[in-house]
Order: C-alpha cells, then sequence, then structure tokens
C-alpha cells in the first residue's frame, strides 16, 4: 500500500475514541428505519423493493463494521501557520487552512455525543468546500482549542 | 497621476464637484426625490388602477349595498350628489400616498465616513446598515431604463456574503459616478488627491438628459482606453448561436418534426410555436445584454459595463477576483473564441452580460482579448500559452496511467505555481484554465479515492469563495500532488501575510506618485 497518502514528519492528534459509539448509534438508527421498511415491505410481499432495501442494509452493516477504523483515521495537528487535518481511509482527504483564513468557529453536540461529553468543532473559512469538521472532541478539549484558534486566527488575520 | 501638483489638503480635495464632496462628508444625506416612484411606486400605482377598473363595480356593491348593480360609478356619483364626498375620497387616498412616499424617501438615509458607508430606512420597522470600506467587494452602478429617463441610477456596493449588499436607489446619475470614485478613493487608502474627468455638461433639463443618456458607460477621463476589449456584433451573435443550449434545440426540433411527420399529428405545432417564441425572446435577451460591452482598468479596479436600454456598470478593485477561469467549449475552437470567469466573494443581485451570472466577466473573445482581460483583472499576470502539449510546457501534467481516467486529457491534466499565481489546466474537449491567486487561497486539500490509490494518484482542491468555478485537479501523481499539497500549504500562508489588497492603494503619497 505505498501509493496511500502519507505527509512526512506529522504527529497527528487523534480524537476521543468514544466518538465510535456516537458514530455506531447514528448507523443503528439507520439500520433501524431500515429494518423496520424491510419488514413493512415483506409483509406487502414488495419483493423488489425488499431486495433493494436488503442491499442497502447489508451496506449499512458493513458501514457499522468499518465504523472504529473510520474514527481512527482522523487526525489532526496544529502547525505554525495553519491547522492541517485528515479524515478517511477509502477516501482520504488532508486539509490544510491556514489560521488568518477562520472567520468563524462552530462548536455543535448532538445527543448521543452529550451524554459521552464530546463536542464537534467546525472551521468555518470563507470557502465553503474546505469541510473542516473536528468530530469527538471532549467538551474541555474543544472550548480550549477553540479560544486558542481564535487567537491564532486574530494574530494571523487576512483579509478574504 | 505624476503631472498633479501637490495639493494644501489631502482630506478633502479641491477637485472634488461640490455635490459630492457634500454626500461624502460624514453626515446623512438622503436620495433622489423621485427614488419611491422608481423603487416600484408606479407598478404599484399600475396595479392599484387595474384592479379597481376590473372590479369597480363589485368593490363599490360591497361598500354601498344600495349601488344599482352594471350603473356607472359616475353616473351612480352624480345622481346622487356624492360629487364632493367622491372627491374627498379620491383626495385623501392621494394624500396618503404621497405621505406615504414622502416618509419612506425622508426616512432613507445614508452617510459615507472614511470608515464605513452606512443606510438607514423604514417607517416602522427600521434597517440600519454599514458596509465597511476595507471590505468592499465591488460597487455596481445599474440604471434601468425608467430611472435612466430620470437621470437616476441605482449605486449598489457588493460585500462578501449571500445577503451582505447595500443598495443605494437611486441616486441622480452623475452624482452615483462621483460617489463611487470617492467611495473608493476613501477605501484604496490612498492619499493622493483624486482626478475627475469634467466632460461638458449641457445646459438645460432635456439637454442633460439626452446627454446621460447617449454617455458611454465608461468614464473617458478613467478608463484606459487601448485596454478595452470590443465585441463584434457578429461575433457576439456566433457566440450566443454557438452554445450547448443550440444543440439541444436543434435536436429537439428535428427529433419533434420527425415525429409529427411520422405520426400526422400537426396540432402539436401549435404548442410549439409559442415555446418557440419563448426560446427567440431569451436568445434576444441575451443579445441585447450583451450589446455595448466594455471592460478597461482604472487606478481603482476592473470596471465592466453593459447593456444598451437598462445599463449596468461594476467596478471590482484589486484583490476581489478569487479565481479566474478561462475555458472554450468544442463548438468555439473552430472559431478560437475564449470565455473568462471569476470567482468573487459577492453576490451582486443584478445579472451580467448576455443575461448570464455577473461572474462571466468576458462572454467571448479571442485569446489575446482574453490575455487581455486576465492581464486587467490579475494585475502583474500574463496569461501563458496553455494550449501547447509536452514535456516542457510549464505544467506537471498526469502520468501516462491517468489515461485510465483521463482518456482524452491525460496529457494536459496539469498544475503549475508562479511565485503569486496557482494555475490549474484541465480538458481536451471543454479546455480549460484555472488561475488562483495565492493570496486569495482559503484552504488546500489532497484527496485519494480507492481507483486513484490503484493507480498511485492523487486528486487536489484549491478552495476559494464560492462561485461558478471549481478549482480542482484530479488524477495527478501521488508524489507530485503531494508536494504541491506541501509546499501550496506553505506558500497560502506567506502570501496572505504579505497582501495588502484590503487598502489597496495605501503606499500612495499626497503627491500621487507611490510611495
Amino acid at each position: 500500500m505505498s501509493n496511500r497518502l502519507e505527509l512526512a514528519d506529522v504527529s497527528w492528534r487523534r480524537v476521543s475514541p468514544k466518538l465510535v459509539w456516537v458514530e455506531l448509534a447514528s448507523a443503528a438508527v439507520v439500520l433501524l428505519v431500515l429494518l423496520a421498511i424491510g419488514t413493512g415491505m415483506w409483509l406487502l410481499k414488495l419483493w423488489v423493493p425488499l431486495a433493494i432495501v436488503g442491499v442497502l442494509a447489508v451496506g449499512s452493516i458493513v458501514q457499522l463494521a468499518i465504523i472504529p477504523r473510520r474514527v481512527r483515521s482522523i487526525g489532526y495537528q496544529l502547525r505554525d501557520d495553519d491547522l492541517l487535518f485528515r479524515r478517511g481511509i477509502m477516501w482520504q482527504r488532508f486539509v490544510a487552512v491556514p489560521y488568518g483564513r477562520m472567520q468563524l468557529i462552530d462548536i455543535n453536540r448532538g445527543p448521543v455525543a452529550r451524554v459521552l461529553g464530546l463536542s464537534e468543532l467546525k472551521f468555518v473559512t470563507a470557502a465553503a468546500a474546505a469541510g473542516v469538521t473536528l468530530p469527538g472532541l471532549t467538551a474541555a478539549d474543544a472550548d480550549e482549542l477553540r479560544d486558542r484558534l481564535v487567537a491564532l486566527a486574530e494574530s494571523r488575520r487576512a483579509g478574504l | 497621476m505624476s503631472e498633479l501638483a501637490p495639493r494644501e489638503s489631502a482630506a478633502v480635495p479641491p477637485e472634488v464637484p461640490p455635490a459630492v464632496a457634500a454626500l461624502t462628508d460624514g453626515q446623512w444625506h438622503r436620495l433622489h426625490p423621485a427614488s419611491p416612484l422608481l423603487r416600484g411606486g408606479i407598478v404599484l400605482i399600475a396595479i392599484l388602477g387595474a384592479v379597481i377598473a376590473n372590479l369597480r363595480e363589485r368593490l363599490l356593491s360591497i361598500f354601498i349595498p344600495r349601488f344599482d348593480e352594471g350603473g356607472d360609478p359616475i353616473d351612480y356619483v352624480l345622481n346622487n350628489g356624492f360629487v364632493l364626498q367622491a372627491l374627498l375620497v379620491v383626495f385623501v387616498v392621494l394624500l396618503v400616498l404621497i405621505a406615504g412616499f414622502y416618509l419612506s424617501w425622508r426616512m432613507h438615509s445614508f452617510r459615507i465616513t472614511n470608515e464605513v458607508v452606512e443606510e438607514r430606512s423604514g417607517i416602522l420597522f427600521r434597517t440600519n446598515r454599514k458596509a465597511r470600506l476595507d471590505r468592499i467587494q465591488g460597487i455596481n452602478i445599474v440604471r434601468p431604463f425608467f430611472a435612466r429617463l430620470f437621470g437616476a441610477a441605482k449605486l449598489e456596493i457588493n460585500q462578501a456574503g449571500q445577503n451582505g449588499n447595500l443598495q443605494l436607489s437611486y441616486l441622480g446619475s452623475r452624482a452615483a459616478d462621483d460617489l463611487r470614485r470617492e467611495i473608493l478613493r476613501l477605501a484604496s487608502g490612498t492619499h493622493a488627491a483624486a482626478v475627475t474627468s469634467d466632460p461638458a455638461v449641457a445646459q438645460g433639463f432635456v439637454d442633460r438628459r439626452v446627454g446621460e443618456l447617449l454617455a458611454p458607460e465608461l468614464d473617458p477621463g478613467l478608463a484606459e482606453p487601448e485596454s478595452v476589449v470590443k465585441i463584434h456584433l457578429g461575433r457576439l451573435f456566433g457566440s450566443i448561436i454557438l452554445s450547448e443550449g443550440t444543440v439541444i434545440l436543434v435536436l429537439a426540433l428535428v427529433g419533434g418534426g420527425i415525429w409529427i411527420a411520422t405520426t400526422g399529428e400537426y396540432y402539436a405545432l401549435l404548442f410549439a410555436l409559442p415555446s418557440l417564441f419563448g426560446v427567440g425572446s431569451v436568445y434576444l435577451r441575451r443579445f441585447t445584454k450583451a450589446l455595448r460591452y466594455t471592460i478597461a482598468g482604472t487606478p481603482d479596479g476592473v470596471r465592466v459595463g453593459f447593456g444598451l436600454l437598462s445599463t449596468s456598470n461594476e467596478t471590482l478593485p484589486p484583490g476581489r477576483i478569487h479565481s479566474v477561469q478561462v475555458r472554450q467549449s468544442l463548438l468555439w475552437r473552430p472559431a478560437g473564441w475564449w470565455e473568462v470567469r471569476v470567482n468573487v466573494a459577492s453576490h451582486s443581485s443584478n445579472k451580467g452580460a448576455a443575461g448570464q451570472a455577473n461572474t462571466t466577466i468576458l462572454p467571448v473573445g479571442n485569446f489575446e482579448e482574453a490575455a487581455r482581460v486576465v492581464a486587467l483583472v490579475l494585475p502583474g499576470f500574463t496569461l501563458p500559452n496553455f494550449l501547447a502539449v509536452g514535456p516542457d510546457d510549464g505544467f506537471t501534467n498526469s502520468p501516462r496511467r491517468a489515461v485510465w481516467l483521463r482518456p482524452f486529457s491525460w496529457r494536459r491534466n496539469g498544475f503549475a505555481t508562479a511565485p503569486d499565481w496557482l494555475l490549474l489546466r484541465r480538458g481536451a474537449i471543454w479546455r480549460q484554465l484555472v488561475i488562483v491567486p495565492q493570496p486569495r487561497l482559503q484552504s488546500v486539500a489532497i484527496t485519494q479515492g480507492p481507483v486513484l490509490r490503484l493507480l498511485g494518484l492523487a486528486g487536489i482542491h484549491l478552495h476559494t469563495v464560492a462561485g461558478p468555478i471549481r478549482a480542482e485537479l484530479g488524477a495527478i501523481d501521488r508524489d507530485a500532488a503531494l508536494a504541491f499539497f506541501g509546499s501550496v500549504a506553505r506558500a497560502a500562508v506567506d502570501s496572505a501575510q504579505r497582501d495588502t489588497s484590503h487598502r489597496w492603494r495605501a503606499g500612495e503619497l499626497p503627491g500621487g506618485s507611490p510611495a
């Protein structure tokens, strides 16, 4: 697998392993909905839609199986002048955002994440496509990281 | 600029016409007195008139139960001796309308200080909007035909975001031009005195109106005439006809014709005719909107103007263009035509030339004209001849194994880096070059899916503000992409720190020469 994307001399900070449970919960909801629809189809003897729902259900079970690896693949690093972010195993994605480009920082907490004490931090720039979202930070970490990023952005402020 | 003598006072240059100095003095000012009428008052009255004309019997019978249906209301008024009351009602309605218009005009005011443009409006619900001068993304002057007759113009100050524009509608036509120049001068951070052109102003109301209607959209005192691109009528016509839409239209016509001829259902022609008229009017509108297209460089940025009856004319200050795309479709290749589009942070409420989004900065031109436009919008950049293909074409292109994913274009699918610019070239059928100025780059990403991994390739994305251009490239050699990612991430930080274009003329001294 020498063709994989790897960046030299980067020590990634990983997110909390508890994020696995958040992801599992949302995948399980999808699976339950699919099973309910499938049961309905089976009772109504609609075989073709049932097959489609079945394929979707198998797909979401596979998703469930790789969630722990997917969570482990999320990483970030605060470099001197920019934030480096990575995620994905099959579809790898690395993003580098200069701190000065920050427009605002969002912190979101879903219901399951709140129970586990996790927050999601979103780094918003003027470009909608950047999509730098750090899930699975402990609430204290997220607040601290937000304050740190805002301070860094303030010292390196650039225009649009 | 160097022929200007040093001024005693840089704050209020003496060349500014008195009317404008008054508008930019930091005090609150009102808009053109006809503004409420132009902004839709006339439409309102017309609608009201139509409603009353159509429903007058019904309306009268609601209010006056004894009213004899079918009779003329004027007869009714005369016969029953209600002349006085009727006149009173009409008078009160008129009075309320005029009072409303007057109030909305009186409550709508704006001011321009050294830092912000601020607008207050609304009678019951007050609105206050501020635009910071160093965050202005562009200033647009729009003159709808009706407003032009009144000698009025709409000044739109564009800011970043979906709904961030500040509209001063309406101002006097000359005042709008002068005001834009003054706002740009204040925003540029220059200490140099303003240059004003003073064309001979015709005497008399009618002469002045006619003069304004016929005047060119570009202020001749500011434009550099040699940089203006002219679109010939034939080329404009051809570029509108030679589009993908026309191909679909022709296919639909041929298909429909065959269907009608074989089935003999000639009544279908009745339905086809109105839609043909509709399509024709779309083509016509594109044509008329792109007439009188001009583009020129001014000290305060690029100015793009167009329109025959309703005109529009926008100034984009330097450093407000986030990416530029030069592209050509297969249909245009025999003619050698190119289109230039840009990504900007603001979203003007007005359509651009040729009825397209106003991000199309050159609707059609040959390569040399496209290069001139690119040089205007990206000062200091010269468009390379990116059509050549080969090992020394200046681009890092896809390796041969990318032929599986880019069967036609792998030889010309690549990137190049210059000190301040990033260039992405792609497409064999729809050829294009995307140029991203490094100081405008928001972030950079590198991606790889399973297929790309198998071939040892990767994709790169340059994130800029949202717009029609997507600055991304797929199927690049993995190592080259990683090197690009690393160097661009570093360069983006450096060039953003060096960038001073939010105050683009801050270095200029009162004498007018750059520091």
